[in-house]
């Protein structure tokens, strides 16, 4: 990938920054999230909740669905691709998707290496756990990271884990001397000049989301006021009572993140939330994927 | 350089990359403010619309109740710098982008109407749409003119007075036609991606991206 076009891939995310992306599965669903306020859905056939309970092997959704959905809007489509399987990358490319998810919420295909990045044109989101993670991601290729929180759990507190840890080891880098970083490069294992650029600048070198178990306007609000530059909700808003009105309050809860009389307006009468279950009682440990 | 320390201009800061246009004025030596409820439309020298996704800032603009107040200043002559989302903001008719299905005028009104009960009628739905933007602008803007992410682009491009300018599009819109007295400031390929009107300027593109700084120092110069 020429580097005009990862600045492009870069700048795209830019543009997404303090919007909500949406789980969407169908071009019902994905006109109901941009009616809402989504700035850009995901196309998948089953929201990670649903992963979840079917199990099995989980893979990219069929390009015709994804085809469904980018005909349905004209906000920007992503659509996942399993860790490592870059020939179902490819297929994505090949059908114009807006982005890509390097997804751990799927089965991975290969339990050494990540998709090499940098020979797509498209643009690609990865999760991660912690600052390696993400750097490792972005020296792929990755132009956009996210958090990997634990999806399809309806449970915020993995992908609050994570920010929290991200966030801390940015100002540690931040506050070394610069002869230091060279060790801190090695211990987080990413290379010395994306160490440095976060040194420098005291932030990741692309955009940065939350996603992973984030079910109200509140927990979105949270994401935001830990760093967050805008969230995904997946599961969240297609297992709740009200789609719609639950997607339009955490659309504008994201925007008017620490105004609290705003979002506890915003929280009233939103119906069920998705009932979510505890990480502690799930077998399928989706994070771990992918490090 | 000139000083621009007395000048203070609102950013919309509802969605999008509001934050890079921050950056190049304060870079610039101007103050600014992040405009996301009515309060912060006071004492304004200028206002910048930002790029992001239009359809998100139009809705959360009703929202918010900034739309009147801040149409109206802008209707007024307050300096107004919009960029890529913010052009289309500014427009007073959006043409339906021709890689959409025929129904794109209908996906539209979904957008922008979302109280609205579906099976209304197309004309309804057309009004409904205009409403949903600022309107301050006659000129017609396509969105998503180039087509999805692959088909994103920089170039570098004369606009008039400023000279050469890096130029980066991202799933960005053109301007198909204007009124008699708008102004063209550039074009790409023949397509018109810079015009002024009055205390308007309406781009296409996204300077706050490039590291070029022209664009916005013009911009200051008008306020």
């Amino acid at each position: 990938m020429e580097q005009t076009q990862y600045e492009l891939n870069k700048g795209l995310a830019q543009m997404l920054k303090g919007g909500v992306i949406m789980d969407v599965t169908t071009p019902e669903q994905a006109k109901i999230a941009e009616e809402a306020g989504a700035c850009a859905v995901m196309a998948l056939e089953r929201i990670p909740a649903d992963i979840r309970a079917a199990g099995g092997v989980s893979r990219m959704s069929d390009p015709k669905m994804i085809k469904g959905i980018q005909d349905a809007v004209s906000i920007p489509v992503m659509a996942k691709c399993r860790i490592g399987h870059f020939v179902e990358a490819q297929v994505l490319q090949a059908i114009e998707i807006d982005y890509i998810d390097e997804s751990e919420v799927l089965s991975p295909a290969d339990d050494v290496y990540h998709i090499d990045k940098t020979a797509f044109r498209v643009p690609f989101v990865c999760g991660a756990r912690d600052l390696g993670e993400a750097l490792r991601r972005i020296n792929e290729g990755a132009a956009m990271i996210r958090t990997k929180g634990e999806p399809g759990t309806g449970d915020v507190v993995q992908a609050v884990r994570h920010m929290r840890k991200m966030n801390a080891q940015i100002r540690q880098l931040g506050s070394m001397k610069k002869d230091e970083l060279f060790e801190a490069a090695k211990q987080l294992q990413v290379p010395y000049e994306l160490a440095f650029y976060v040194h420098e600048n005291g932030k990741l070198p692309v955009v940065n989301f939350a996603a992973g178990g984030v079910a109200t306007p509140a927990d979105a609000a949270l994401m935001m006021q830990l760093g967050a530059e805008g969230v995904f909700v997946g599961s969240g808003i297609f297992k709740s009572g009200n789609p719609a009105k639950r997607a339009a309050a955490i659309v504008q809860a994201v925007t008017n993140y620490t105004d609290a009389t705003l979002i506890a307006r915003l929280s009233e009468d939103l119906g069920e939330a998705m009932v979510g279950i505890n990480p502690e009682e799930i077998k399928l440990i989706m994070e771990e994927r992918g490090q | 350089m000139k000083n621009y320390s007395d000048i203070k201009i609102g950013v919309l800061a509802l969605q999008g990359a509001f934050v890079e246009h921050e950056h190049m004025l304060t870079n610039l030596g101007a103050v600014c403010t992040e405009i996301r409820q009515l309060s912060d439309l006071k004492g304004l020298d200028g206002i910048v619309l930002p790029g992001g996704e239009s359809t998100v800032q139009g809705q959360l603009l009703h929202k918010s109740g900034l739309f009147t107040p801040l149409r109206e200043l802008i209707a007024d002559g307050l300096p107004t710098l919009g960029t890529c989302a913010g052009l289309i903001l500014l427009a007073q008719e959006i043409s339906s982008p021709a890689t959409d299905s025929e129904d794109a005028d209908s996906h539209y009104s979904h957008r922008t109407s979302f109280s609205q009960p579906s099976g209304s009628s197309r004309l309804e739905n057309k009004k409904d749409r205009f409403a949903a933007h600022l309107g301050t602008l006659p000129v017609t803007v396509k969105r998503n003119a180039y087509g999805r992410q692959l088909s994103s682009f920089v170039t570098e491009q004369p606009v008039t007075g400023i000279g050469n300018c890096p130029m980066v599009f991202i799933r960005a819109p053109y301007i198909e036609r204007t009124a008699g007295n708008v102004e063209i400031l550039a074009k790409v390929d023949g397509n018109i991606v810079a015009v002024k009107y009055r205390n308007q300027i309406g781009l296409s593109f996204h300077p706050e991206l490039s590291k070029n700084p022209n664009m916005h120092e013009w911009f200051l110069s008008l306020c």
